[in-house]
């Protein structure tokens, strides 16, 4: 960022210093040899592995995370701690299995955590379930469409025992609508919802608004944190209709297959950390249920 | 409850991922504290009965889990660097994507500098 920063200044002082005459020259050469600077574009460069080993260690917080010598730290620069060791050494092993430069769209959980430890939206418990119910009332498998027949009956026999199993889990009324403004849901079923939400710990609701996010749906996620549904029914659930499109138009690898690659590893990145969150949770709901 | 197969099979998946992780490191995958931890988990939560644990379910649900994270994200960055990672791309690679080749014409099109 810094980097790049510094780069686009050195370009504007290019411009700034050549006389206009020179730049009306210089703009005729573009004219001939449009490709090669039209074509500029880059990625930024990553940056490179700057550690050898990485390791666990437990502190007072809980478990940190050490690249040589160095403790990690987050973003804002506080240190990174981790309640579990389960979720310390995926960490760990994310930081560990990156070849030559550090890829940070490929390390969700190390995200996740920083999301977590650094909280940059500033956001309350209730503003995150707020924000996770909210997608109920757009939620995916609650839209349905009405032609061609075959997708309106697929979408009926893949997503309605989804819909059933959460309307019995929960007690709950979840319709679905075929119309533009989306399925009424009733003020009930967002009240049970928002107090089942409320039992989970601030870092298990971040996953859970994570993974409600790139599902784009809230019953789907629901079927992940109740191990209703593993991930890679979700999110083939979740894109069923880029499925059904697929099926009768045909794959593309450097599209269809890199969304659905990313979106399982987000998927899953968020599911893993919301159970190994929320174990302590867990213990305490069989208490209540027996 | 979602099936997941059998969990020796999700284990062996999760080691193969695992030597992937480390084959670039050169270290052997087993000196790796995921191994150790993956390994110590399976045994301890190992089937002794046909009856339905909800514990050993919630584990491998998360075994599975991990196993489809490692590899999502390895094939997202396999697909990410073949198509992805290397800025924009020159016309004659655009059309070579969709299997076009760009109209070759012997002695130049005249207006070259």
């Amino acid at each position: 960022m810094w980097r790049s920063c510094l780069r686009l200044r050195d370009r504007g002082r290019r411009l700034l210093n050549c006389p206009p005459a020179d730049r009306a020259a210089s703009s005729a050469r573009l004219g001939l040899v449009p490709q090669c600077l039209a074509r500029a574009y880059a990625p930024p460069t990553e940056r490179k592995r700057f550690y050898q080993n990485v390791s666990i260690t437990q502190g007072e917080g809980g478990f940190e995370i050490n690249l040589d010598h160095r403790k990690l730290k987050t973003p804002q620069a506080k240190l990174f701690t981790v309640p579990t060791e389960a979720l310390a050494i995926a960490v760990a092993t994310e930081w560990d299995s990156q070849h030559d430069t550090i890829k940070f769209y490929t390390m969700h959980l190390t995200t996740l955590c920083n999301t977590s430890l650094d909280n940059p939206t500033q956001r309350s418990k209730d503003q995150v379930i707020r924000a996770a119910v909210k997608f109920l009332d757009t939620d995916t498998i609650c839209y349905r469409v009405e032609e061609p027949e075959t997708l309106v009956e697929l979408q009926k026999n893949e997503w309605d025992p989804i819909i059933e199993w959460a309307e019995k889990r929960y007690g709950v009324e979840i319709e679905s609508s075929t119309s533009i403004m989306g399925p009424s849901i009733p003020a009930r079923t967002r009240e049970v919802l928002v107090s089942h939400l409320a039992s989970y710990n601030m870092w298990a609701l971040q996953g859970i608004e994570f993974v409600v996010a790139q599902l784009k749906s809230l019953v789907l996620t629901l079927g992940l944190i109740d191990l209703r549904l593993t991930v890679e029914q979700a999110v083939l659930l979740s894109r069923l209709e880029e499925e059904y499109q697929i099926q009768k138009w045909g794959n593309i690898e450097w599209a269809h297959d890199y969304e659905l690659q990313e979106l399982r590893a987000r998927t899953a990145a968020g599911t893993l950390f919301v159970h190994l969150c929320s174990e302590n949770t867990t213990v305490k709901h069989k208490h209540l249920q027996e | 409850m979602a099936a997941l197969g059998s969990p020796a099979r999700t284990l062996r998946g999760l080691l193969r991922e695992l030597r992937y992780l480390n084959a670039a490191t050169g270290r052997p995958y087993r000196d790796t504290a995921a191994y150790r931890y993956l390994v110590k988990a399976f045994r301890a939560h190992r089937v002794t009965s046909e009856k339905l644990c909800r514990a050993q379910h919630e584990l491998h649900f998360q075994a599975a889990t991990y196993l489809c994270l490692l590899r999502s994200v390895r094939e997202h960055l396999a697909l990410h660097q073949e198509f992805h990672g290397k800025g924009e791309r020159s016309v004659e690679e655009s059309a070579g994507l969709v299997g076009l080749q760009l109209p070759h014409q012997p002695g130049g099109k005249g207006w070259e500098p």
